[in-house]
């Protein structure tokens, strides 16, 4: 009507009214801070750390050196020689050896041929102007002064490289054709398990949404049985299948299970749970009255297929095949457990830190991984935002009708599916149980004691139980309180903002990202920090962080349900914001807290991709130990260590279950009476 | 509560208040003053402000300039939790895993009450709305509005100096709307608590406050009480949204007298100079049916229509009528039944009807 005129002819306003904080505003705003500062040491400081080692090189500047060398009678002649024109003469080192990682060392003695560390010559070395670093035994010598050193001693000079930024570290990758061949094999892998996986649980989704067959509640189960355990094992069931002497080698024609198909098959089995749970999720929610409408209409099931069906769980559908897409790209364990010689990229990062402790390397590759990763979840997003507005309350739930001969069909199929899951798991447990495959076939508890093995025996198993329940427990306090702080305060917006941009990282890192980038922040002498690498600390810290933004996405779903006035009203009522929180929050919110709580319990207790950089002999895991295990040739201890997981996990997700239901009936007992 | 006592001084003074949000500007320039012991509705359409200026009030969103006094204390930048009210939302906002009586005792705890007091206040809160016994249940096994009326009872448990509501009843269905009014009028005499309530209906306000504040894009519009704002609206704007009625444009062509078209019309006193351009207003139960004749004696503004379209409402026929006098609209009027069985006015039929001229206003046309 008439406001832009008026808008323009009164006063605007002076003197702004600046809010007095009241004692929670303060409180709150502190607590988001801390939570905050958390999330930057335990994340954007790692990431940082790593991001700029993937730039650094380090050089041998030899022209930074210079040496005198004495006669037979120890006489120095006045005669200076830079080491750089020495080595232009000799050739002794070829210009590109010159590159080397941050622990390189080059010993002096090369650029002398006739040396004898027996002969009284004498040398002098210096660097020419405090750039120069040289090691003379364990001391490090960094001035210009000349060090006067017999031979013997000579011998145990060593020169160090010199740091420098810039992109050479990704030209090297990308002109060594062995290592980014991994992007296109951990592409071509992630495309082809994804396609697979949601295709199998599309199907499986919608036999058990849209049919009437049986044992709906036993196939969802078993759905989710791959969930409990770590993704080393469905390499290991591999083995045993198709391996050298699997039971059923015969099916794969001379193919070999360590490559592609062995990666495939795993890849299907740990992640088809993801996606059997986003798509059934999808199809759940679509609305009845449009079947209703397609059967008015005469439409074929097929044709009510593509036009209602399809396009009701499009979402579902492509977000499950990010996130499959997402977890089979950034996947360690399998690959490493039978991915034989084909190399992709999260195996070649370990390759890189652990086998060759080239570092810069390893944090190019990182920086590699990221980018498909970084990706897939934005995409997701991106689609899952979608989904949600799909919903109406309008919407009727559709009741599927019997049909025998479909229900059959479906039962079968679930059937197959669900015994190619139990039969990996239930292969895992028969190789630990028996004495030696596929000779000695007759029971034994031999492959359980795991203290005669490498990978750190029974205690793993106990540390990766305290880990969990650390994790757990910290985790959930941290995160449903992060989570509380952002939803529930008032003002601060920018803060705010950052501090949802924080919790939604984590999951765009891949594991082995964020346990090198914590190796390169907590590892580093000149960081205060540094006392916890290699304690049971830095593991939960990282653990809490790789799984806080699925746990904190879940929190702020609990959160939103609640009525956004009750902050207001507790507020009027004068009383502080913590009792609101202690005697309404956390009661209404107690299932998403248990629900994070045995998320992040799980996970931590199948994790491997993050803490394989950050354990030490003291704090090895359950999952590590599976995975040294089978490196080791131990497959059926590790076997027999996997499934002691799965069980823990099951016994965890027991005690869920009560506790859910016990707790839940005292303190929800406003929930049933509706 | 260390307030003036005087019920004729203002207990809470709203001064020039500004509120943005980003590029867009939620209240503009917003003042007023509300007497102890009042009950004062802010009444407009959707967006027109008036929850952004009770939350302002309460302290819930800042203003962004302007000033806030409750009794003699300013206010202004003061957080919720130091300020003094009540206040109940229209989601009632109960705290679902608590019992009533603990949700009514929410706000006496930490107050230096005695588990006793607490218990007894509650149970005299309880009577209070009608609700004794519902102590010891859940939220969610009341109905809608007894669920309000608990909320009610939470706000004032603790004797606030002001009680806030925010669209308190929008949620229940018209029968319980209509009760709750009542009982929540009743209440409010009975405490005496100043009460500021916001609703865009406009039967609740006139039906229970005894000044509204009818606002619109953030401005008030006017300030009366209900007969006022109803009977004589200041702006054109709140003629149109309060009530029903038809408008015309026309020019001033003399004393109380506007020209439209050809036609001249007596109207009520007004402060509009000669060849000024106006709008006028008619409300629709003011135009008088005189039957298909023209009776011998009859007064100023008396036209014949055309009935073009007769709507039964029960109490009353809403009427379209069509003059020559007036092409430009349709004249809505509306006619008692009794009125339209003894004229045995029907469809179709050509009518005289009377404009009063104490019922025609005229307004700015610049506002329209």
């Amino acid at each position: 009507m008439n406001t832009a005129s008026i808008d323009n002819t009164v006063v605007r306003p002076k003197g702004l009214v600046k809010a007095k904080l009241s004692r929670d505003d303060i409180i709150m705003r502190g607590g988001m801070i801390v939570i905050a500062l958390y999330l930057v040491i335990s994340l954007v400081f790692p990431l940082y750390s790593m991001f700029s080692k993937s730039f650094s090189t380090f050089q041998y500047d030899l022209s930074k050196f210079e040496v005198q060398v004495s006669d037979d009678a120890g006489q120095f002649s006045p005669k200076i020689t830079n080491l750089q024109n020495l080595n232009e003469d000799l050739k002794a080192i070829p210009d590109e050896e010159l590159s080397t990682g941050s622990g390189g060392r080059l010993g002096v003695t090369i650029f002398f041929p006739d040396f004898s560390f027996r002969s009284p010559v004498m040398y002098r070395i210096r660097n020419v102007d405090g750039q120069g670093r040289f090691l003379v035994g364990s001391k490090l010598m960094t001035g210009t002064d000349w060090q006067e050193l017999d031979s013997n001693t000579f011998r145990r000079v060593q020169l160090r490289p010199v740091r420098s930024t810039g992109l050479s570290n990704f030209i090297n990758y990308f002109s060594t054709p062995a290592l980014f061949k991994s992007i296109q094999n951990s592409i071509f892998i992630a495309i082809i398990s994804t396609i697979i996986t949601v295709i199998l649980a599309f199907w499986f989704a919608y036999a058990l949404n849209r049919s009437c067959m049986r044992f709906k509640g036993l196939f969802r189960l078993i759905a989710m049985a791959p969930i409990l355990v770590p993704s080393l094992l469905p390499g290991i069931a591999l083995v045993y299948l198709f391996g050298a002497q699997g039971v059923m080698k015969g099916l794969l024609f001379g193919a070999s299970i360590y490559g592609p198909i062995g990666i495939i098959i795993g890849s299907v089995f740990f992640t088809f749970p993801h996606a059997f749970l986003i798509i059934s999720t999808a199809l759940a929610i679509s609305d009845g009255r449009l079947y209703e409408a397609a059967i008015s209409l005469k439409a074929s099931p097929w044709k009510t297929f593509w036009t209602v069906t399809i396009p009701g769980a499009r979402y579902g559908i492509i977000s499950a095949a990010f996130v499959v897409f997402n977890l089979v790209i950034t996947d360690f364990g399998l690959p490493k457990v039978i991915g034989g010689q084909f190399n992709v990229l999260a195996v070649d990062i370990y390759k890189q830190v652990i086998g060759q402790q080239n570092f810069e390397m390893g944090a190019v590759v990182s920086v590699v991984l990221i980018i498909p990763a970084i990706l897939a979840f934005a995409i997701d997003r991106v689609v899952q935002s979608k989904q949600v507005a799909l919903l109406t309350a309008r919407s009727v739930p559709f009741n599927p009708k019997p049909s025998s001969r479909a229900d059959l069909i479906f039962t079968i199929y679930c059937g197959l599916v669900g015994l190619f899951i139990i039969g990996m798991l239930g292969i895992c447990q028969f190789a630990a149980l028996i004495k030696f495959w596929p000779y000695d076939l007759s029971l034994s508890l031999n492959n359980y004691q795991f203290d005669k093995m490498d990978g750190g025996g029974w205690g793993a198993y106990y540390n990766s139980i305290k880990m969990a329940l650390l994790t757990a427990l910290i985790g959930t306090c941290v995160i449903f309180f992060g989570a509380y702080l952002v939803e529930k305060s008032s003002g601060f917006k920018t803060g705010r903002a950052i501090f949802q941009m924080f919790a939604m990282l984590p999951m765009a890192i891949p594991g082995m990202v964020l346990g090198l980038a914590y190796i390169f922040f907590f590892n580093n002498p000149e960081n205060p920090l540094h006392i916890v690498y290699g304690t049971m600390t830095i593991l939960v810290i990282c653990t809490v962080t790789h799984f806080y933004t699925v746990s904190h996405l879940t929190a702020v779903t609990a959160l939103k349900q609640m009525d956004s006035e009750f902050e207001s009203v507790s507020a009027s009522l004068k009383q502080p914001t913590f009792k609101l929180f202690s005697r309404v929050t956390v009661p209404v919110c107690l299932p998403a807290i248990l629900d994070i709580a045995i998320y992040l319990f799980v996970n931590a207790m199948t994790t491997v991709s993050a803490v394989v950089f950050l354990y030490s002999p003291k704090t090895s895991l359950a999952s590590i130990a599976v995975l040294n295990m089978d490196d080791a040739g131990d497959i059926a201890p590790a076997a027999a260590m996997g499934m002691m997981i799965f069980y823990t996990n099951i016994f965890a997700r027991v005690i869920h279950l009560t506790l859910s239901k016990g707790v839940l009936r005292r303190t929800q007992a406003w929930r049933s009476s509706n | 509560m260390e307030g003036i006592k005087d019920p004729q001084s203002s207990y809470l003074s709203i001064k020039n208040l500004w509120k943005s949000f980003g590029s867009f500007t939620a209240l503009k320039d917003v003042s007023l003053d509300i007497k102890e012991g009042e009950f004062v509705c802010f009444l407009g359409p959707s967006g027109c402000g008036k929850t952004t200026l009770l939350r302002a009030i309460a302290g819930l969103d800042l203003q962004t300039s302007g000033a806030v006094v409750q009794g003699g204390k300013d206010i202004s930048n003061f957080p919720a939790s130091e300020r003094d009210y009540g206040i109940v939302f229209q989601s009632y906002a109960l705290f679902p895993n608590l019992t009533i009586e603990k949700n009514i005792a929410f706000g006496l705890e930490n107050t230096g009450r005695s588990k006793n007091e607490i218990s007894e206040r509650v149970s005299e809160l309880l009577d209070l709305i009608g609700l004794p016994d519902q102590g010891p249940k859940y939220p969610a096994q009341l109905s809608g509005g007894q669920q309000q009326r608990i909320a009610l009872a939470r706000a004032i448990a603790s004797g606030p100096g002001l009680l806030l509501l925010d669209e308190p009843l929008s949620a229940l269905d018209a029968k319980v709307r209509v009760y709750l009014r009542h009982e929540i009028k009743t209440l409010q005499q009975k405490l005496g608590v100043t009460t500021i309530m916001v609703t865009h209906d406009q039967e609740e306000a006139l039906s229970m406050a005894d000044r509204i504040v009818v606002m619109n894009e953030g401005k008030v519009e006017q300030i009366g009480t209900p007969n006022e704002v109803y009977c004589k609206p200041e702006t054109l704007f709140v003629a149109d949204f309060i009530g029903e009625m038809t408008q015309f444009r026309g020019t001033i062509s003399g004393k109380n007298l506007v020209k439209i078209g050809n036609t001249e019309l007596n109207t009520v006193e007004h402060r509009f100079a000669n060849g000024r351009e106006v709008s006028i207003t008619i409300r629709p139960e003011d135009i008088i049916p005189l039957g298909a004749k023209l009776p011998t004696k009859s007064g100023k503004n008396v036209f014949s229509a055309q009935l073009v379209e007769m709507e039964f409402l029960g109490s009353f026929w809403r009427c379209k009528l069509k003059s020559d006098e007036f092409p430009e609209a349709l004249v809505t009027a509306d006619f008692s039944v009794n009125a339209v069985r003894r004229l045995s006015i029907e469809p179709k039929q050509i009518l005289w009807i009377e404009l009063p001229s104490q019922s025609i206003l005229a307004f700015d046309a610049q506002a329209a």
